[in-house]
């Protein structure tokens, strides 16, 4: 088990310093590598520092949901395989799978990227399912951006598959029609531990926070936009917290964006 | 030509931007759980019941140090127009998680070690926030329990409904509104214990909404402090003390 001492996290941050010597408003090394698997439609391999996650697309031909007769569906999942982390247990998905693909489902749904209506083949009967699986292959914290990065690379990478004269999906060949995709949604992930905040907390500062932020936004013009929020942890943020944070988010999804490009 | 929800500064309930539902609390409203609570905004309904603490089982939940506070947030499958599926789904998962997480700051779980505080909510009706409805009563339903607490934790929701900033989302501004913001609060120290966000607005606009649901919480707040009074008899219990004295 990796026994992590939050006195030690602490004593760091109070000396204005990190463990791993990042400033308090600077990411980790980002790498994203895009079409890596070629069973899939789409797929990205994000790094976070030393966490790992891949992301990989699915589409298949199946029916709306009653409240959406003419839009697409996106299902999105998130495995914490075991091999990422001495800490991850073999079985179906637990609260903190279900949380990450949760949040990378809200920032991609809300945010209206994706065009859900350009997805309908025939409205009440047949749609586009867009499955969206998220592999944990190595947990080094802050899962939920790395997640988030890598479906968003693997969504912009994805070819659809074409039709059939049955309206089924051509398995054997690569489509080449993109997505209907309009605008880059991004998570950024912050930190409160003590009273200090800080940006995409490695696995020793997750460990060891007081409460954490997820903050998505999307760009659309020259603005930027928020699209999603979800707080974590088990102590309370103060307006004023809150207030530096989404400010925070909205610079530091800029420079994520820019690396999706 | 989508549904016009509000007209001349009034929503399509009849409310103003800033004015919650009706209210209606009650407290210790079940005999078997050690404590109870109702909550209900307008026609959103929540129970709560809490048992503990008490022993922990599967025992590998136990904490040496602590009580273990478990949170189990359920939608009965006839509290939405489609019947629901019984039992857990990913949301209900995710919304348990974030209903524990909202009430932890307030409880004096260092008091209990090796014990398990075991809260279940229930919502009967569902016309939006209904996770702000179970953490209300949840709340006074650990009060009613005697669980000590540092406070009770207060949440209401707020949003962008065509364009308006409006508190308290309710039915159709939930389905077809830009935005909805729930937020639950510990007013003594001020903190934000819970905050999620689905939609799309700009940055002034979002720190504006979470402000206008910080302002019900408060109001929220009295009304769970009322329901308390009205179970407990406060006033009377005040003069018992000092004929002791």
């Amino acid at each position: 088990m990796i026994e992590i001492d939050a006195e030690l996290i602490k004593n760091i941050l109070r000396k204005n310093r990190r463990i791993d010597n990042r400033a308090f408003d600077t990411y980790r090394d980002v790498s994203i590598e895009k079409g890596i698997i070629t069973s899939a439609e789409g797929s990205a391999r994000v790094k976070l520092g030393d966490t790992e996650v891949v992301a990989g697309i699915k589409m298949d031909i199946g029916e709306p949901y009653p409240d959406s007769p003419d839009e697409g569906v996106i299902i999105v999942g998130a495995e914490l395989v075991p091999l990422a982390s001495p800490e991850f247990e073999a079985g179906p998905p637990r609260e903190e799978a279900i949380e990450i693909a949760r949040v990378v489902d809200r920032a991609i749904r809300e945010s209206k990227v994706i065009d859900l209506k350009k997805l309908c083949i025939t409205p009440n009967e047949k749609v586009w399912m867009l499955f969206v699986d998220i592999d944990i292959l190595n947990d080094d914290g802050n899962l939920f951006d790395a997640s988030g990065i890598a479906a968003m690379a693997a969504l912009l990478n994805t070819r659809m598959p074409e039709l059939d004269e049955n309206q089924k999906p051509v398995r054997d060949k690569k489509g080449t029609e993109p997505l209907p995709i309009d605008g880059i949604a991004i998570s950024t992930t912050f930190a409160k531990i003590d009273n200090t905040i800080i940006t995409d907390p490695n696995l020793a500062e997750m460990k060891s926070l007081d409460a954490r932020l997820t903050v998505g936004t999307l760009k659309k013009g020259d603005e930027t936009l928020l699209c999603s929020m979800q707080k974590g942890g088990n102590v309370g943020f103060s307006m004023e917290e809150i207030e530096k944070i989404i400010d925070m988010a909205i610079e530091k999804g800029e420079e994520l964006r820019e690396m999706l490009k | 030509m989508e549904e016009q929800l509000i007209k001349n500064g009034i929503r399509y309930d009849g409310r103003k931007f800033d004015e919650l539902r009706p209210i209606e609390a009650k407290v210790g409203i079940l005999k078997n759980a050690d404590g109870s609570a109702m909550f209900r905004l307008g026609n959103t309904v929540a129970i709560a019941g809490v048992f503990g603490p008490r022993k922990v089982f599967p025992k590998h939940e136990e904490e040496v140090d602590k009580a273990v506070l478990r949170a189990r947030y359920v939608m009965a499958p006839f509290a939405t127009s489609d019947r629901g599926r019984p039992g857990p789904s990913r949301r209900s998962t995710e919304i348990s998680m974030v209903t524990r997480k909202a009430l932890i700051p307030i409880i004096f779980l260092d008091e209990f070690p090796k014990t398990a505080i075991d809260l279940h909510i229930e919502v009967l009706e569902a016309d939006a926030s209904t996770r702000i409805a179970g953490i209300n009563a949840a709340s006074l339903a650990l009060a009613d329990a005697g669980v000590p607490m540092r406070d009770l934790v207060c949440a209401c929701s707020a949003g962008k409904v065509q364009g308006h900033v409006v508190l308290d989302i309710a039915g159709k501004e939930d389905t077809e509104g830009e935005l909805d913001l729930p937020v639950a609060y510990y007013p003594k120290k001020k903190q934000i214990t819970l905050l999620q966000m689905d939609g799309i607005a700009k940055n002034e606009e979002v720190k504006a909404i979470i402000k206008l649901a910080l302002k019900g919480c408060e109001k929220v707040y009295e009304a769970q402090k009322n329901a308390l009074k009205s179970r407990y008899g406060i006033e009377e219990e005040h003069k018992s003390e000092k004929v002791i004295e």
